[in-house]
């Protein structure tokens, strides 16, 4: 069942446009990831779905109903905010009942939920604490249990974890991770952390200015990128896009990169194509991740070459190491145990099954 | 001498200001207290007399009804701005289209000097030609509105006046409370399904509570040392009917010639602001600490 | 946990509440408007009561216009009637006022930012106990030192003078410009002082050159707190001068006390006006200031 329908949605503050005819499905059970730098629209977006904010165009249909026009309230949703937004002057229980009280829940049946979630979220023993006496993972808990108590249809995310200090993120990112596996509800999380997206969706919608640039799955976000803003904003670091051509003959397609001849050309004859190309040259982005750039070989179909290594970025357990390519910058990512001479040249191979191929002009995957 | 001089020139450049508190505020108030001690009539008398002062001051006609007076006009002044405060702060933060015209117009009263204020309503309340006038002009034969001159209700009319000069500036302070609140409060509340009324009753003011008390001490402070107002406009009359105790303090010393039952009368007056702002300084300076 | 999925949950919004949101908004509008008339209808009252004759003071009431725009009460206001003696008008005070005032706020201003400078960039053991100290002075009834203060003025010989109101009012300034300065400076990064002090500025020059510059909006606050504090003082104004040297406000009450010969509400109300117009004036062009120094005092403590 579709739980959630955005059907050719548009938004405007002013003359700013910040959603341009939204389109977005998402099956009941899912967990649904808006990503995007900030500016992109995915807050203005996760507002329209709550009722906060007003549609200029389209229509938001939960559950097959035409909610557009109804209130936050009466739309089956709950929110959990980036800064938590208790109530101050009430301690946990009366925040986490306040919203079933405003709906005239009887007696029994708050009490009922209350201590099941309470129970759940493991906040029994801070019922009676205000939210200035709570440590920031407590109030995430409150601010989650306020949200679940009311068994929405739909839950709601708005970047909860970005108040949070890194360790902390960690484990209440995999608290999330446990919650939504054990309930299957719903939900839309909206984040700009792309770490946190991956992890976290089922599907993942990236935004840029007002538009979803991709909607899929974490894997084919990361393998099959529809252009070179999801390639870029995905991985850390980000994927390589090298300048060059496709050079297409009889029985080879091939890269060719800028300023350089059929000498230096990478043979990508299984390359999946969205299109047939024509035979002239295109000017392309041959984009590949660090982490497909290997020190030994591993398929037949790699592509070797010598670079220089130029930069060395030891992280720990991996180094991001900065090759000199055809004159443009490539990074590698390798474990810190290779060893790695700056200035040296070393061998690398390409994995070519994992590479994308964007047009120049439109940035989009050929 | 030089390396002394620089080191220590920061500490110099505050003698300017301490000094001159230390000894006009501090030090004038160990005078007056110990004035008060005495009994020094025309010209200060050194010689101590103990706490006759105060005796002879609370057992003072003019005193008592000049506190009964305080105590009237401070309780209605701080309800009345308090309450006309929170509503046009809360009315105001509504996205009103004019608003920023009507925050002037509620506020600019707190720019003129109470002696302005108090002509303004001295007129507006003359008995026979001010508001009385106007309603009976308007049809209403009867109306009489001679509070000005009346005894028993003249007081209400320093309230009055009091009121249209202060209550903007408390809804100043509630409406930037108000705005200081993050709006994901007022979001989450919504999707609570809480109506306006329930924000604003149930959520929105009990956060205020720093703006209470905050308004709370600068209001009685301001009322404690009511003084231009009074002498604007009533004088403290009709006969002694709206003295206060800074009126009191005054006449006691420069037209009465008693300085040291003045001094008691001053001393009383500052334990009063003082028991108001030591707890709220101690408090907030407790709060500025833990934060 | 069971989705909730029943159909009635989904209510559409109905006009019933759409018309209670319209209903609102008026009544809304109604109150600030019912409001801003109470707070305007002394004003206006003023300002028209200056304009009338006193003929058309006793015939009509106070809301009515003035059948024709009548300055000559401005004019006795300001300048007097001319017949020597016994004649009171504003303009003498006026400028009393304006000779106290200048000299007070720029004092008051002045040292208050330097205290304030110390008391944030060269802190020491104590000095929030400083400031402290300083600021006890904002909450002082002056009372408590109205009889001290007259004998030291006539000590000094500048009592019934507008430089003993000078000095009165910058000493008793400090307190509240110490507070505006310190809160400000004390949000201002330590790291530009300390780059400062790297590149060997000394403290004068760190003052001079490096916070007042960016000081401006703090020391509009500031000039228009004072400015409005001082302009509307009574209280020392009324205790420490008399006759020649007193300023507008005292003046002002005088006039409007004196029952010599027939009340003329309408030179009150023009005098009332003309004292009260300066602040007026300053409030209405740098209002958001004057607002940010209230609350900002206040809020702050």
């Amino acid at each position: 069942m579709i739980a959630l329908k955005i059907q050719d949605l548009s938004k405007n503050f002013g003359s700013t446009e910040v959603l341009k005819k939204i389109n977005l499905e998402i099956e009941e059970g899912n967990f649904l990831v808006l990503l995007g730098p900030s500016g992109c629209g995915k807050s203005t977006l996760l507002n329209i779905i709550a009722g906060l904010e007003t549609i200029d165009e389209g229509t938001v249909f939960i559950d097959d109903y035409n909610v557009s026009e109804v209130e936050p309230k009466d739309r089956n949703i709950a929110m959990v905010f980036q800064s938590y937004a208790l109530y101050p002057s009430m301690n946990v229980k009366e925040n986490m009942v306040f919203g079933l009280k405003q709906a005239k829940t009887s007696k029994e049946k708050i009490e009922e939920q209350l201590k099941k979630v309470s129970n759940f979220l493991h906040v029994d023993e801070l019922l009676n604490r205000k939210p200035s006496q709570l440590s920031g993972g407590q109030r995430q808990r409150v601010a989650i249990g306020r949200a679940l108590v009311r068994e929405p249809r739909i839950f709601l995310f708005d970047e909860p974890l970005s108040n949070l200090d890194a360790k902390l993120r960690v484990e209440m990112r995999r608290e999330i991770k446990k919650l939504h596996q054990k309930l299957k509800t719903t939900v839309v999380y909206v984040t700009h952390d792309q770490t946190e997206a991956m992890s976290l969706g089922t599907n993942i919608a990236i935004m840029n200015h007002g538009v979803i640039q991709q909607y899929d799955t974490p894997e084919n976000i990361y393998n099959k990128p529809n252009n070179t803003f999801v390639a870029d904003f995905i991985g850390s670091p980000s994927m390589n896009l090298i300048s060059g051509q496709l050079v297409k003959d009889a029985n080879n397609t091939s890269f060719i990169p800028e300023g350089f001849n059929q000498s230096n050309s990478i043979s990508i004859k299984n390359y999946n194509f969205v299109k047939l190309i024509d035979g002239s040259s295109n000017d392309v982005y041959f984009g590949i991740r660090p982490e497909h750039i290997h020190y030994k070989k591993t398929n037949d179909t790699d592509f070797e070459v010598n670079l220089r290594a130029d930069l060395n970025e030891y992280i720990g357990h991996e180094q991001i190491i900065t090759f000199n390519y055809c004159n443009q910058e490539v990074l590698g990512k390798f474990p810190s145990t290779v060893k790695v001479e700056t200035n040296k040249e070393m061998k690398l191979f390409f994995d070519i099954n994992q590479i994308s191929i964007f047009d120049k002009k439109t940035n989009n995957r050929i | 001498m030089f390396k002394w001089l620089e080191k220590n020139l920061p500490k110099i450049v505050l003698t300017p200001a301490v000094g001159l508190i230390s000894w006009f505020v501090y030090g004038f108030i160990l005078w007056t207290l110990y004035i008060s001690f005495t009994n020094s009539k025309i010209l200060p008398k050194y010689e101590l007399w103990g706490v006759g002062q105060y005796t002879k001051l609370w057992a003072s006609r003019k005193w008592l009804i000049a506190v009964d007076n305080l105590l009237i006009f401070t309780s209605l002044f701080l309800i009345i701005c308090i309450v006309i405060g929170i509503i046009l702060a809360i009315f105001l933060d509504q996205k009103i289209r004019a608003e920023g015209v009507l925050r002037t117009i509620y506020l600019y009263p707190m720019a003129l000097s109470f002696i302005v204020t108090g002509t303004a309503w001295k007129w507006i309340l003359n008995p026979t030609l001010g508001i009385q006038k106007l309603f009976i002009d308007m049809g209403f034969e009867n109306f009489t509105f001679d509070w000005l001159v009346n005894r028993d209700m003249a007081i209400y009319t320093i309230v009055m006046a009091g009121v249209w000069q202060s209550a903007g500036f408390v809804m100043a302070l509630f409406l930037a409370g108000l705005r200081s609140i993050e709006d994901e409060i007022v979001k989450a509340a919504k999707i609570d399904g809480a109506n306006l009324f329930t924000l604003y009753w149930k959520i929105l003011i009990p956060m205020m509570r720093p703006v209470f008390f905050t308004s709370f001490v600068i209001l009685v402070h301001i009322s404690i040392k009511s003084y231009d107002l009074i002498v604007a406009l009533t004088q403290g009359g009709p006969g002694i009917s709206t003295t206060m105790p800074a009126l009191y303090m005054t006449q006691t010393a420069f037209h009465k010639s008693q300085v040291a039952l003045s001094a008691a009368s001053a001393m009383m007056m500052f334990m009063a602001v003082a028991a108001v702002i030591i707890p709220y300084l101690y408090s907030e300076l407790r709060r500025e600490n833990v934060s | 946990m069971s989705a909730n999925t029943t159909t009635a949950s989904y209510k559409q919004l109905e006009q019933k509440s759409k018309v209670t949101n319209i209903l609102l908004r008026w009544f809304l509008y109604f109150v600030l408007i019912l409001f801003a008339s109470y707070f305007i209808f002394p004003l206006y009252v003023m300002i028209v009561t200056s304009l009338k004759t006193m003929e058309e003071i006793r015939q009509g009431t106070l809301l009515t216009w003035p059948s024709q725009l009548n300055f000559d009460s401005w004019a006795v206001a300001w300048g007097g009637r001319g017949y020597g003696a016994g004649d009171t008008f504003l303009r003498p005070y006026f400028w009393n006022s304006i000779k106290m005032v200048a000299p007070a706020v720029f004092f008051s201003t002045f040292i208050g930012a330097m205290t304030g400078y110390v008391l944030t960039k060269w802190r020491f053991k104590g000095d929030k106990w400083v400031f402290l100290f300083l600021l006890f002075g904002c909450f002082i009834p002056f009372q408590a030192i109205l009889l001290p203060m007259a004998r030291t003025l006539g000590i000094l010989g500048i009592s019934n003078s507008i430089l003993g109101l000078v000095v009165v009012h910058t000493v008793y300034g400090i307190p509240f410009t110490t507070l505006f300065f310190r809160n400000y400076y004390v949000s201002i990064p330590n790291e530009l002082i300390k780059a400062a002090r790297i590149d060997g500025a000394g403290f004068f020059k760190i003052f001079f050159k490096i916070l007042l510059p960016i000081s401006a909006p703090i020391i509009v606050v500031t000039v228009i707190w004072q400015f409005t504090q001082i302009w509307n003082d009574f209280l020392f104004g009324s205790t420490f001068s008399f006759g020649k040297s007193a300023p507008i406000q005292v003046a002002l009450n005088n006039m409007v006390l004196s029952s010599t010969s027939v009340k003329e509400y309408n030179v009150d109300m023009a005098s009332a006006i003309i004292a009260g117009i300066p602040t007026l004036i300053v409030y209405v062009l740098a209002g958001k200031y004057f607002i940010r120094g209230l609350t900002s005092g206040a809020v702050k403590g």
